[in-house]
C-alpha cells in the first residue's frame, strides 16, 4: 500500500503537510515533525508536492496496521 | 488550501503581512508591529510546546503560499537539499541572530548618542535604500525610529528571500529554512525530549 512516509530528520514541521491533507492524516507531533496516521492516510501526494524540505514521501509500505 | 476545510480567519493572515509593509512604507513606527510575529511563535513553543504559529498563522508562510500556488508564481520544484540541512537551517539562524544583534546594536548607539537617526532601510545587509518619507519625526526618541527602521530591513530582506525561494523551489521553500521556525522547532525538541524523560521517572 502506497502511504506517505515522513523522514523526521528531515522534517521542519512548518505543518504545509497538515494543511495540504484532505484526511486529516497529518498532525504536527509536539512541534517537532509531522506524524502520519496510515489508518487515514491514502498516498495522494498532495503533502509530498507542498512540503518544502521534501521530507514527506509517498512510498510503498507493505501492510502495516498502524 | 485543500477542499472541504473550514476556513478560520487565522488562513487570512497573509494579507497582515502586506499591511504591514505598507504601513511600514508610510511610518516606519509600524514596523515595531513585526515584533508580534517574533514574540508570538516564542511563546507558543516556549509555553505550549507546539508550533502553532508556523502551521496556522504565520502570515508570511500563508503569503508565499497564495503568491506561489494560488497565483502561480512558484516553479514547484524541490529545493536543494542542502537549503533545508541541519547545518544550514542552524548557521542561517546564527546569522539572522547576529544580524539582529547588530541591528539592536545601531539603536543602541542611537539611544546613547553616539550615533544618529539614518532614515534608511538596508535590503541584504548591503544595499541602503533612502526612505526618509517614512518618518518626520514623533514624540518617541529617535532611537524608536532606529530600531523601526532597522526592524523594517530585516522584515523586507527576509521577505525578498522568501520570495526568491518561493519562485524558484516551492512555495514556502523559506519555512525550511526561517530563523523563527528552526528556533521554535528546537525549543519543541528540547521540551518534547524533557516530557519523555519525565514520564521515564513516573
Amino acid at each position: 500500500m502506497k502511504k506517505a512516509v515522513n523522514d523526521i530528520d528531515r522534517c521542519v514541521a512548518c505543518g504545509v503537510c497538515a494543511r495540504q491533507c484532505p484526511r486529516e492524516a497529518i498532525s504536527i507531533y509536539k512541534g517537532c515533525y509531522a506524524k502520519v496516521d496510515f489508518s487515514k492516510c491514502v498516498g495522494c501526494g498532495l503533502c509530498e508536492k507542498a512540503c518544502p524540505a521534501g521530507s514527506i514521501n509517498v512510498s510503498e509500505v507493505g501492510n502495516v496496521s498502524k | 488550501m485543500s477542499v472541504n476545510k473550514k476556513k478560520h480567519w487565522y488562513d487570512y493572515l497573509w494579507i497582515w503581512s502586506i499591511v504591514y509593509f505598507a504601513l511600514g512604507f508610510f511610518n516606519i513606527l509600524f514596523a515595531w508591529l513585526g515584533m508580534i510575529d517574533f514574540i508570538l511563535p516564542l511563546i507558543f513553543a516556549t509555553v505550549g510546546g507546539n508550533k502553532w504559529f508556523c502551521n496556522h498563522m504565520c502570515g508570511r508562510g500563508q503569503l508565499f503560499w497564495v503568491l506561489g500556488r494560488n497565483l502561480k508564481c512558484s516553479r514547484r520544484k524541490p529545493a536543494p537539499k542542502w537549503l533545508s540541512s541541519k547545518g544550514f537551517r542552524y548557521g542561517f539562524l546564527i546569522f539572522f541572530l547576529t544580524m539582529f544583534g547588530t541591528m539592536v546594536f545601531q539603536t543602541y548607539l542611537v539611544f546613547s548618542g553616539a550615533g544618529t537617526l539614518r532614515k534608511a532601510i538596508k535590503l541584504f545587509w548591503t544595499f541602503r535604500v533612502p526612505w526618509q518619507w517614512a518618518y518626520n519625526g514623533s514624540v518617541f526618541p529617535d532611537w524608536v525610529a532606529q530600531f523601526g527602521f532597522g526592524f523594517y530591513s530585516l522584515m523586507l530582506t527576509s521577505t525578498l528571500i522568501g520570495l526568491i525561494v518561493m519562485v524558484l523551489y516551492k512555495e514556502r521553500t523559506w519555512c525550511s529554512f526561517c530563523p523563527m521556525g528552526t528556533m521554535t522547532q528546537g525549543i519543541c525538541k528540547i521540551k518534547a525530549k524533557k516530557g519523555m524523560k519525565e514520564n521515564d521517572i513516573k
